[in-house]
C-alpha cells in the first residue's frame, strides 16, 4: 500500500522530520539524520559571519540527493520579515518549500497566527509551498488552510520544552476536521518516541523534531528512537484502535472453567 | 574614490564601482553557499559581476545555519 506523505507537489515515505539547530557538531547532526530516515531537514537562513566568512557550510553536510531542504523563518517577528526570509531562502534554489514561523513573544515561542495567516496568503500568491507553524486551534487551522497553506504544523508543546502533548484533543479536532484535507505535521514540544507514537496515533500525518533528538545524550540513538516511534504510531493509527470502555472485558472465554 | 555601504547591518568602506563578485571575494564571502540582497532586492549569482556598488547600497550576504 502506497502511505507516502503528500505536501503540496512533494512526496515522502518518511513521516517524521527533523531539524539540524543545536547539534554539538556537523558529524553527530549527519549521523542523526541517518538514523532518523528524515526526508525533510529544516534549516534556519541567518547573515553571514563577516569575521569568519569561510565557516563550514551546513549544506556541505546535507545530502541533496536524499534529503529536502525545509528552509524555515524562525527569529521572524513580523510579516514583511518572514516573507522577505521566505523569499532569501528560496533564492538558494533548493525548493520553493518554506516551514512559515512568525513569533514576536521570546518567552513562550508561540505563533502570532494573525500574522501567520496573512503571510501565508502572500507566500502562497508568491509561489511557495507554505508549512505554517501553528497553535492547536482548529478555527486557525482553517484559515491558514483558506489561505493555501500546503500543511498546518500545530505545536504539542513550547518550543524547545520537550513536555509532549499538553493537551492533545485539539490534534484530534484538528485530525477530524482535516485530515485528509492537507497534511498536520506535530511540529514542536516533542520529547521523546512516544510523543512521536502518540501524535501518528491520534491521526497526525507527520511530526517535526529537533531539540529532542539534537540534545539527547546520544542523539543518533535518538534519532532512531523517534523513526521507530513515528512508524509505531501510524501503523497504531492505520489499523484503527479498538473503542475506549468504561468496564473491562475479559480477553479469555466465561465458558468451560473447571469448577 | 571611496564610499560607505551598509553590510550585514554594519558599515563598510571599499570603492566606488566594485562589482558585488568582487566585493565578495574581498570579504572572503564563498558566492556558492551565500544568498546576496542588494538594497533588497535578491540578486542572481549571475548578476554578481555586473552589478556595481555606490555609496549607502546595501548588501545582506545571508547562508543557511542549523535550525529547527
Amino acid at each position: 500500500m502506497d502511505d507516502s506523505l503528500r505536501i503540496g507537489s512533494y512526496a515522502f515515505h518518511s513521516r517524521l522530520m527533523v531539524g539540524t539547530g543545536k547539534y554539538e557538531n556537523f558529524n553527530v547532526m549527519k549521523d542523526a539524520i541517518a538514523a532518523s530516515g528524515a526526508q525533510v531537514v529544516t534549516v534556519a537562513v541567518r547573515r553571514v559571519n563577516l569575521d569568519n566568512p569561510d565557516e563550514e557550510s551546513l549544506l556541505d553536510h546535507l545530502d541533496g540527493d536524499k534529503v529536502t531542504i525545509l528552509p524555515n523563518t524562525a527569529g521572524c517577528a513580523s510579516v514583511d520579515e518572514a516573507v522577505r526570509v521566505a523569499h532569501v531562502a528560496k533564492a538558494a534554489g533548493l525548493s520553493d518549500l518554506v516551514k512559515l514561523e512568525v513569533i514576536n513573544d521570546s518567552e513562550t515561542l508561540l505563533p502570532d497566527v494573525v500574522a501567520t495567516i496573512e503571510a501565508t496568503k502572500i507566500l502562497v500568491n508568491d509561489g511557495f509551498t507554505v508549512m505554517p507553524y501553528t497553535s492547536g486551534d482548529p478555527v486557525i487551522a482553517g484559515k491558514l488552510i483558506d489561505a493555501g497553506a500546503a500543511s498546518v504544523m500545530p505545536f504539542a508543546s513550547p518550543i524547545g520544552s520537550g513536555q509532549g502533548f499538553i493537551d492533545f484533543s485539539f490534534i484530534r479536532l484538528m485530525v477530524k476536521r482535516f485530515g485528509g484535507v492537507v497534511p498536520i505535521v506535530v511540529d514542536a514540544g516533542l520529547g521523546v518516541p512516544s510523543d512521536a507514537a502518540q501524535a501518528m496515533e491520534l491521526g497526525a500525518d507527520a511530526v517535526l523534531v529537533n531539540t529532542a533528538i539534537a540534545r539527547a545524550k546520544d542523539p543518533v540513538a535518538m534519532a532512531r528512537g523517534f523513526k521507530l516511534g513515528v512508524e509505531a504510531g501510524r501503523l497504531g493509527f492505520l489499523a484503527g484502535r479498538i473503542p475506549r470502555v468504561d468496564y473491562a472485558r475479559p480477553s479469555s472465554p466465561g465458558e468451560g472453567v473447571i469448577k | 574614490m571611496e564610499i560607505t555601504i551598509l553590510v550585514n547591518g554594519a558599515e563598510r568602506r571599499t570603492e566606488d564601482g566594485i562589482t558585488v563578485g568582487r566585493f565578495l571575494e574581498r570579504l572572503g564571502v564563498r558566492r556558492q553557499t551565500a544568498v546576496v540582497e542588494h538594497n533588497r532586492r535578491i540578486l542572481k549569482k549571475d548578476d554578481y559581476d555586473s552589478v556595481t556598488l555606490k555609496e549607502r547600497d546595501e548588501l545582506e550576504l545571508v547562508r543557511f545555519v542549523g535550525g529547527g
